[in-house]
This record gives structure tokens, sequence and C-alpha cells, in this order.
């Protein structure tokens, strides 16, 4: 199994947590994973990107053109990180509505399962719900029960769930 | 995490004292020092120090009483520490001592891609380059194993690509290394004189010879099939691992010889013969500068002597592809289509109190020079406030110097507004402001006191009185140094209170300008909204705009708070509830009061 994973969003939209849950699922499948995220003055606001490489690889970059899988939290960032997608790639956008990409409205999901910040993981779900990834929304959801504070378990939970739903 | 598996090793290794200044891409070093720590019941004296002097300072003592000891810091922290640093190489240590300094090429977060590796070599000690987290971890204990067999500190130099990488990592017991201090006097070495300098300097020169020959060193060899005939590629570091996948990706795994050089300086003696005779074609894939290839010292290489290499910014994949392209004279592949977009920049938080003291300051003296300095405060320069970034804690001694080189003139000199944050102040402000005190400069510096190192991730200051283990520490109070520092002209303000901080800076400006005048302080409070540990924010107001806004735009161009936002529709102003922080500050931001207290909003 080798899968290129980009996941791209605005600094404080949780794409570090997400890029952890995606990590940690690919461990508990038994997979080599290796990670690489933005930290530092970008975290503020600014657009932040981060890559997950399954399978057998030594350097946590993407190169442009490689990527088999974009997660977007942010739609504004298509033209900033689109590039690194290879043609027949599946891009899933956060969006309220976004002709010619698979796209979820992952904010309301999050916002209606009681947890606004949850739409990383409402966008997690849609993708596994959608079958892009490299497992399926089972071990993700073990990923996230095992990884969130028990205080936000239940709406990240469900913010995951309605994500899946939604892809149906 | 790349940063997490360092200091994994580190409490594995039984290290005794372990010290860091926070900065990216080293941060979480300490921090995970910290938590392993803890984890695994081991006893260990953790800090973070005021600066990478101090730090270095610290753990180099620790490492003379025959412990183990380890210091953490970005690159440019060691220039900080570089005094210490540069010493201690001919001194030698007894203790495994082990520097970690943390390059950035790119840069993603620092004023320079300089390459730590020279910095080593320029010192005059060995420095290892791993390429990836599992790697960085198994050279912690190779680094405190050279250390003490050879005396002699050791540099492990990761980049952001491996610090901020994250991958599976085997997890051992830590050693128990039960060693009590035991300081031997002996000035020769110590104390070294001048007297004694040179021979010191010999024993580095012959530990080096030593460490060349040391046949743990060597490059790692991944043997190509001949296909490609007296062709070798060497790589270190990140660069070396994206090297494997390029050449995975192009169908040229196991085709070419390549070698890993797991330790850049002293490069390995024997691999700098055996590579010049037995090549006619080498190219060196390395971040950030040619240290590998200066010591090759070899003609036929190509690489940043050549221009093949690009010798600025990160060897990301697609430039290390370009570069084997045309090493290997391969049909280039074909060109990515138009360049992308720059993405959203940075900006400060909803409700960061630096925002209301900049908007302050930038309204109170539009033709006022206002040099900055380094932490999330930089970000001023969104809203005109900060005209410099220099260095930590260049902003205060920037200021003086601008402010001479006006005065002198004779003509008004102007208003010249100083932004410092308090960890920074703690840093290297302090040596700064008695300067500017003591030679008559006439300037106000203001102290964003956010009671936090936020930018890093929320590392404790001084005046918390918390150490890094979260025990509890003396606090050192900013107001003390201040008025120790020889400042009559002090004013503490809640940096909220947009009102009250313009009548401070008015006050100060003509305090400067007065017959006494010096440098002025104010010491802008606000707690950190993302830090818990800071304190909840003072104010807890809602606001929404009225229909008196006009969609001029000001508050979106000269404030810019996340949340607020454009209002299509309306085609005026909008207040993003969810973004909203609720302090109120925005108010002030409105030319036409158009943007008010709601009194009918949810307040929490």
């Amino acid at each position: 199994m080798r899968q290129r994973i980009i996941i791209s969003g605005r600094g404080g939209q949780g794409v570090l947590t997400l890029t952890r849950v995606l990590a940690e699922a690919a461990m508990a499948a038994g997979h080599e994973v290796i990670t690489t995220e933005t930290h530092g003055m970008a975290q503020r606001g600014g657009a932040v990107l981060s890559t997950i490489k399954v399978g057998l690889f030594h350097g946590p970059l993407i190169a442009p053109g490689e990527a088999e899988v974009g997660l977007f939290l942010h739609a504004d960032n298509l033209p900033v990180h689109g590039h690194y997608l290879r043609s027949a790639a599946a891009a899933i956008v956060n969006a309220v509505n976004l002709a010619g990409h698979d796209f979820v409205d992952a904010e309301r999901l999050a916002a209606l399962a009681g947890e606004s910040r949850a739409a990383n993981l409402a966008l997690l779900g849609f993708a596994a719900g959608k079958g892009v990834l490299f497992v399926g929304a089972d071990l993700f959801e073990q990923t996230i029960r095992k990884t969130t504070p028990a205080k936000y378990l239940e709406s990240n939970l469900a913010a995951f769930r309605a994500g899946i739903e939604a892809a149906r | 995490m790349g940063n997490e598996a360092i200091g994994r090793g580190i409490v594995e290794c039984g290290c005794s004292v372990a010290t860091s200044y926070p900065g990216t891409p080293a941060s979480e070093i300490l921090e995970s020092v910290v938590t392993f720590c803890k984890e695994t019941d081991s006893r260990m004296h953790i800090e973070w120090s005021v600066n990478e002097k101090v730090a270095y300072e610290v753990a180099l003592a620790a490492s003379c009483t025959g412990k183990r000891a380890a210091v953490a810091m970005k690159q440019v922290g060691l220039n900080v520490a570089s005094d210490p640093f540069m010493r201690s190489a001919y001194l030698g240590v007894k203790g495994g001592f082990l520097l970690v300094s943390a390059d950035d090429p790119g840069p993603h977060s620092s004023q320079t891609e300089q390459d730590s590796r020279f910095f080593a070599m320029f010192a005059k000690i060995p420095v290892l380059d791993p390429s990836s987290p599992r790697e960085a971890k198994e050279m912690v204990r190779l680094a405190f194993e050279l250390s003490e067999e050879y005396e002699i500190p050791v540099m492990l130099r990761p980049t952001t690509r491996i610090c901020h990488a994250r991958q599976a990592v085997p997890l051992l017991d830590p050693e128990r290394v039960a060693r009590a201090a035991r300081f031997e006097k002996d000035p020769k070495r110590w104390c070294a004189t001048p007297r004694f300098v040179t021979d010191l300097h010999r024993g580095l020169t012959a530990k080096l010879v030593r460490i060349g020959a040391d046949p743990r060193l060597v490059p790692a060899f991944f043997p190509g099939d001949g296909t490609v005939p007296r062709t070798a590629i060497v790589g270190s570091g990140v660069a070396f691992a994206h090297t494997l996948d390029v050449l995975d990706e192009m169908e040229l795994s196991g085709k070419v010889d390549c070698y890993q050089v797991k330790v850049p300086y002293p490069l390995p003696t024997e691999f700098i013969e055996s590579i010049n005779s037995g090549y006619d074609r080498i190219v060196v894939i390395e971040e950030t500068y040619p240290v590998i290839e200066m010591q090759l010292a070899n003609r036929r290489i190509v690489g940043r002597g050549s221009k093949l290499v690009p010798n600025e910014g990160e060897l990301t994949p697609e430039v290390i592809r370009g570069v084997l392209v045309k090493f290997l004279d391969l049909a280039p592949a074909p060109a990515p289509a138009a360049s992308p977009a720059p993405g959203a920049r940075p900006t400060l938080c909803a409700g960061c109190g630096h925002r209301a003291a900049y908007y302050a300051i930038s309204q109170t003296f539009p033709r006022g020079i206002f040099p900055g300095d380094i932490g999330c405060y930089t970000l001023g320069m969104n809203l005109g406030a900060v005209d410099t970034v220099h260095c930590m804690g260049a902003g205060i001694s920037q200021a003086a110097g601008f402010y001479h080189a006006y005065a002198q003139d004779g003509a008004e000199f102007p208003t010249v507004v100083a932004t410092i944050g308090d960890s920074t102040f703690f840093h290297s402000g302090i040596p700064a402001l008695v300067n500017a005190v003591s030679q008559n400069a006439r300037i106000i510096v203001v102290i964003l006191d956010n009671a936090t190192t936020a930018m890093t991730g929320h590392q404790p200051t001084p005046q918390l009185g918390t150490t890094a283990s979260g025990e509890q520490g003396r606090p050192v109070f900013i107001r003390d140094i201040v008025r120790a520092s020889g400042v009559s002209f002090l004013r503490e303000v809640d940096a909220y209170d947009v009102q009250a901080m313009t009548g401070i800076l008015r006050e100060a400006d003509r305090y400067c300008r007065g017959g006494d005048g010096g440098v002025a302080v104010i010491i802008a409070s606000s707690p950190c909204v993302l830090a818990a540990e800071a304190g909840a924010p003072q104010a807890v107001q809602a606001v929404r705009i009225s229909e008196e806004c006009t969609g001029c735009r000001e508050c979106l161009d000269m404030f810019e708070c996340p949340a607020i936002v454009w209002d299509e529709g309306a085609s005026r102003a909008g207040i993003s509830q969810g973004a909203c922080n609720r302090c109120g500050v925005c108010v002030s931001a409105c030319p036409i009061q158009a943007i008010v207290i709601d009194q009918e909003g949810d307040p929490a």
C-alpha cells in the first residue's frame, strides 16, 4: 500500500490534529508512515500544509503532481496547494458549494454535532465515506477514540460520522 | 515527531541536565524531554533558559561534572550561544555533551537559512546529520558516546523536515546513568589563559583526525547495479531521504551508487579518498551550504560550485529531481502548470492584545519609526507598526541607533517606538535597554507582555515563576528590571484600553522630548488569548456593526482582525461571531463609530 496525501488549510483549522489522526491510523493498520507539518508563524491564520506518505518512503515531502489525495479545509487553498495533486487525484474540499470537486460543508456538520472546531474530522469522515483513503472509516473511528480527550470525544465522533453520512 | 524522537533519545541516554530556549523548529525537543521524563520516572534538571548562551553554559557546566547534558536550540540561537560554543571545542567536555542545533532550509520560520554544520566546522566539533526522525533518535545515542569517548561537544543537526516529520520510532527504557557530580579542578583547562590555548587547540585537531578515521562514522553505501558506471550521488540529511524517493519515482532505484554521509564534519578521510579516486561524475546533495562538497575538494563534483544544485532554498523533491535529471542526462519532466497562488498571510489572532497596542501606536504617531522584534508581534508589520525585524532583542538597540542618527542632524527627531515581547525582553532586550538609557537615547520602548512565549507554543517566561517541568520557580518581574535599568518613565497599561494607551504614548513622547528626557518604557499587558495558563482576557463584550457603516474598509485594512469580515451582500463590514473574542477593541477602530458594543449580544 502506498498513498501520498496532502492536508491544506489555515492555521487554527486543525490541520495538525488531522495529520496525526491519519498517521496513527496508518500505523494501526500496520503501514510505514512519514508526515510533515507547518509550525511557527504561519500557524497564526496563514496557509498551512501537511503531507502524509503511507507505505515505503524515505522523506516526508511530496513533489507537485504526486499526491493521490488532497484534503482541503479551506477552498481558497485550492489554487495554493492544488498543484501537489496528480491529475487523477481525489480532492475533498470543505466548502458550502463548489462545482467540479467533491465538497462538503464540514463546518456546518461540525456545528450541528456540537463542536464547531471539529470540521477537520467531518472532512475526514467525508473522505473516508467516499472510500478514497488507505483504510476504511472504522479504523479512523478507533483512532479518534484513542487520541481525543474524553471531553470532546462524543462531539468529535458525531462530526466524523456526519461526514461519513454526507458521503453516501 | 522528530523533535519528540530527539527528546526521547535524550531521556533514554540518561541525560542529567537539559536546557533550551524555544525557537521554531526546535521548540518541542525540550517539551518532549519533560514529557518522557515524567513517563519514565527519570530525574533530570530541565530548564527553559532566558537565552541560548545561558542554556549552553548551564548544560556545559553540568557536563564538566561528569554527567550527561544536552542543549537544544534553533540555528540562529547558536549565533547567540556562539561564544561559549566556540571555546567549548577547545576545552572539551567530561560527561557526554549534546548540542542540538535545528536548521531551517527554506527558511520557514527564521531570519536566515544558515547551515549549522558549517558552524560545527568553524568551531571544530563533529556534527551528525539525520535523514529521518528514527535516525535522529539513534544519533542522539551516538552523539553522547562520541562526546564521552573523545571529550568533545557533539552537534546533532536536524532540519525542519526532520524536526516536524512524524514517524514510528522504537522506544527503549532509559539508561540509568547514576553518576555523582564531580568537578575536577584543572585551571589549565577550565580557565585556560592564552598561554594554554595553543596546546588545547593542538589536542582538538588531534581529536578530529581520530574522529575522521573512526570506522563507525563511515557513510552508508547504497550500491548501484553498474548501469551508470563511475557515477556517484553523495547526500546527507533529509535531502538524501528525498533523493532516494525521487530515484524511486524515476525508476532509478538501485541503478546508481549512492552514499549517505552521516557525519558531514569531519568527513571521514577514507571516504574522501575513495570517492575522489573511484568516480568520474559525482553530485553532492546537502542542505543548505556545501559542507561535504568543500571537504571533498574535487573539481569534478557537480553541485553548488557548478551551480547544478541551487545555492539557496530548500532542496525539495522537485528541486532534487531537476538536479538528477541534469546530472544523469535524462529527459526533463514536463514543466509544472502555472505557479501556485500565494496562500493567506498569517495575522494576529482575534482579540490579541498586540493588535490593540499596535493600533494605538500607529494611530498616535503616523510619522513614527517602529523597530520591532521577533515573536508573534512581528505580525504588527501588517498593521504598519513594525518597520524593522532583525534578530532577538535588536528592536531596542535599533531604536537607539535611529535616535542618535536623527538627533545629530539638529532638526526635530521623529518619535521612535520599539516594541518587544516579554520573552524576547528577557532573552536579549535587557542589555539593549541598559545601553539605551546610559547613552541618553530618547525613545519609547513598549514591552508587549502576554505572559507567555506565544509564537513557539507557550513556554513560560521568567516572570511566571514556573519551570519547564511545571514546578514552582522564583518569578522575576519585568517592571523591577526596567526600574533597575535606570528608567525613570515607566507606565503599565491594559493593552485592550486603546484610549489609555494613546494617552500614555503621548505623555511618553513629551517626556522623551523634555529637558530631562530619556528612555520611556510602557508595559502593555494582555494575556495571550491562546494560552489558558496566561489567564482569561479582561474585557468581555460582544460587538456588532451598526447601519451607519459606510463600507470604507478602514477596520478591515488598518485593524485586520480575523473576526471582522466583508459582508458582500450588505456591502459593509460584518462581525464573524464565531471568530470574535469579544475584546471590544475594534470599537475604537471605526472612524465613524459604526462598530458598537452589542448590549443584547452573548458576552460568553
